[in-house]
């Protein structure tokens, strides 16, 4: 057991002997962005339940564990990762075990015309005006303690650059598997997107082993003019593993952003999830889904900033909680002043399995414009008996009828997701995590 | 098949069923009527497995087994099937999904081999003309946006998929038009044989004209007060209830 403040002198510590290790390294831009970050992690504290933004989220459990940082690959069994993984010949693969690129895992060969695909380390050496022109700007690590913690320890993560007007057809799947070894891991993302190209990117999350992690996720994404852009986050950490991330997005003029963030694993989760419009006429689209059991805790926040006029925006968020596990929504959109014309929906539908599973949900609109089509709202209910009766009455199983109906109730977040193959393995992933 | 006996029920303390006595052979089709609200569906409800009721005296036998022990759906997996009155409608589940989990639930439990994707389907479109349904109706969510009376043949196509040795019908003749209830009684009809019964509930004789009752019974207030033969439901069409509520009166 220790207290918040002597894990921060444990991070700042581990941070030194980090520093250490990256020997010449040291020199390039990006290690004084990680010093400035280490130096705002240590001038913040951790949140309490205090703060509004994590009232229900009490990180205690996470405050009172240790984690050293990754220092080597693991042995990994070949069946676990494939698990997560797609086609190879369909999707581009960058497999990451505690946190360190695998060769071994991934498959970026051949890769497609317009596509800039490199760890975020290769990248700051090889593209470093492209890297530092948007690292740490769409996520700023300012007065947000885990970012600043990710940013002081950026090391292992993935870069995407598509150029203007290319359109990547293979999808790019990213996966990230620790080794429950009481270690802590920081992915750190940066998808530069251009003008008019367009692509398709799924983050997985997963671990495996009997002991704990902790990993503190960022993603940043810049989409600029007419776009396209396809994202999944597949969280199916092992059960007794932290899980903290942040995805920001900034979306320029007239681009196009569905993103599907996707939640079974982990004991303690908080994902925060920032969009904002820098341009008009953008669209803009939510999706996300956490299935708990046992003492699971998820806590989703989102934010969508309608900074300009003519964009739209829906999200829907769902969530199923069985045993004594706890779901947190909180979304907030912000239609500015100057933000005419916007289009913005959001909904957050719950069901509870049991009776010892709770839910807070917060949607909040907060309007600044006159001249808007804004509609949110929350549900928590149960299982239809009615539908429920129907099914058992055609001869389905009690548990089978109501993974068809859970399925169900999930189905309209990830129907829209285009590949064939993700949709199957979510499904596989949520059959696996009902029955 | 089946026999009930003495069966009480209630719902949230309130007694519906109030001692009902009815037995049911194979081959047989029996048909219930009575005024609204006089139990027929709680009944109905109740013999499906429905835990909202309370079964608080009597027995249930189904082919000899004690029907009140088993589960909704292991008494489907028997060969019971209701085909409700008011049909759910359940968004985001496919009757292809709905029926395919049924067929193969119900086979498993008989210890059948489930079948295949190809057999599924060849059966379910052999079954669908029938009762004149569209293909298209398969990838649709069950009865979702259905209307009234395409509800009701969706039930009688679940029947036919399913192959129940005990169906009750629960007003599966409300809300049809003349050509549907035409195409649900032959339905019903071709279904029919000496190894299942029929439970028909119904308000009107106009479905019995197809479907030959062997037994009509008055269901009133809770209780079968009587039964007799085909001629008894055009008896009730002509002369209404009130003449058997009186008789029963009086016997008591
Ligand atoms: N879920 C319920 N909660 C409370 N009362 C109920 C419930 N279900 C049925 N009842 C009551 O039980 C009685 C019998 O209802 P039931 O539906 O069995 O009648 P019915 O004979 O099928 O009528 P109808 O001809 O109108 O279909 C009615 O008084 C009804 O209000
Ligand atoms: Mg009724």
């Amino acid at each position: 057991m220790n207290s918040s403040a002597e894990l921060k002198e444990l991070f700042i510590k581990q941070f030194q002997s980090f520093e250490n290790t990256l020997n010449g390294e040291k020199e390039l831009p990006l290690h004084q962005i990680r010093k400035d970050a280490i130096e705002e992690f240590s001038n913040l504290n951790f949140p309490s339940i205090k703060d509004e933004e994590w009232k229900y989220t009490n990180i205690n459990p996470l405050l009172s564990k240790t984690f050293k940082p990754a220092d080597s690959i693991p042995e990994v069994d070949p069946e676990f990762i494939n698990k997560y993984l797609f086609d190879k010949k369909e999707f581009i693969t960058l497999v990451f075990v505690n946190g360190y690129f695998s060769k071994e895992f991934s498959d970026v060969d051949s890769l497609p015309k317009g596509l800039i695909l490199e760890t975020i380390s290769e990248a700051i050496k090889k593209h470093p005006e492209l890297v530092l022109n948007y690292f740490s700007k769409t996520a700023s690590a300012e007065k947000n303690i885990f970012t600043a913690l990710n940013t002081a320890f950026a090391d292992h993560g993935t870069f995407v650059f598509i150029e203007e007007n290319s359109i990547i057809e293979r999808p790019i799947q990213i996966l990230y598997v620790t080794k429950a070894d009481d270690i802590f891991v920081s992915p750190r993302n940066l998808f530069l997107i251009s003008k008019n190209a367009q692509v398709k990117i799924i983050e997985t999350y997963a671990g495996f082993g009997d002991r704990s992690y902790f990993t503190n996720q960022v993603t940043e994404f810049i989409v600029n003019d007419n776009a396209v852009v396809e994202h999944v986050r597949i969280q199916d950490e092992q059960l007794n593993a932290f899980h903290i991330s942040t995805l920001s997005v900034d979306l320029e003029k007239a681009s196009n952003f569905s993103s599907y963030n996707i939640n079974f694993g982990g004991s303690l989760v908080r994902n925060n999830v920032n969009t904002k419009f820098n341009g008009g006429f953008a669209e803009c689209r939510l999706n996300g889904l956490y299935v708990t059991q046992g003492s699971q805790f998820v806590d989703n926040h989102t934010s969508i900033d309608h900074a300009k006029p003519n964009c739209l925006s829906n999200e829907l968020y769902k969530g199923i909680l069985n045993d004594t596990s706890r779901g947190v929504f909180n979304g907030k959109v912000f239609v500015r002043q100057d933000a005419q014309k916007t289009n913005a929906y959001q909904q957050n539908k719950n069901i509870l399995l049991s009776n010892d599973a709770i839910v807070n949900t917060k949607p909040q609109l907060e309007i600044f414009a006159d001249d808007v089509k804004c509609s949110h709202g929350a549900t928590v209910g149960q299982l239809d008996k009615d539908q429920l009766f129907y099914l058992k009455a055609r001869g389905i199983q009690e548990k089978e009828a109501k993974a068809i109906l859970i399925y169900a109730f999930a189905s309209d977040v990830v129907h829209s997701i285009s590949m064939l193959q993700v949709r199957d393995h979510l499904e596989a992933l949520l059959a696996k995590k009902l029955l | 098949m089946i026999e009930i006996k003495n069966l009480h029920a209630n719902i949230d303390g309130r007694e519906i069923l109030k001692g009902i006595n009815l037995t049911v052979n194979k081959g047989e089709v029996h048909a219930i009527m009575g005024p609204n609200g006089s139990g027929k569906s709680t009944l109905a409800q109740v013999i499906a497995g429905r835990e909202d009721y309370e079964v608080t005296e009597g027995e249930i036998l189904f082919n000899g087994k004690n029907l009140l022990e088993l589960s909704t759906e292991a008494r489907a997996c028997e060969g019971i099937f209701l085909a409700f009155q008011y049909p759910v409608e359940i968004p985001g589940v496919s009757n292809t999904t709905l029926l395919k989990n049924a067929l193969n639930s119900i086979r498993k439990y008989r210890g059948e081999e489930e079948l295949d994707a190809m057999e599924f389907l060849t059966l379910v479109k052999k079954k669908m003309s029938l009762v004149e349904l569209s293909e298209d109706l398969l990838r649709r969510s069950v009865n979702e946006g259905f209307s009234g009376g395409e509800k009701k043949r969706n039930e009688i196509f679940q029947m036919a998929v399913l192959q129940p040795k005990l169906a009750i019908l629960d007003e599966t003749d409300s809300g049809l038009d003349i050509d549907a209830l035409r195409i649900v009684a032959n339905g019903v009809t071709k279904l029919k044989s000496p190894e299942n019964a029929t439970i028909v509930v119904t308000h009107y004789q106009r479905l019995l004209n197809y479907i030959i009752p062997d037994f009509v019974h008055v269901l009133y207030n809770g209780k079968i007060i009587k039964s007799g033969d085909k001629s008894l439901a055009l008896e009730l069409e002509n002369k209404g209830y009130d003449w058997v509520i009186e008789e029963a009166a009086e016997l008591v």
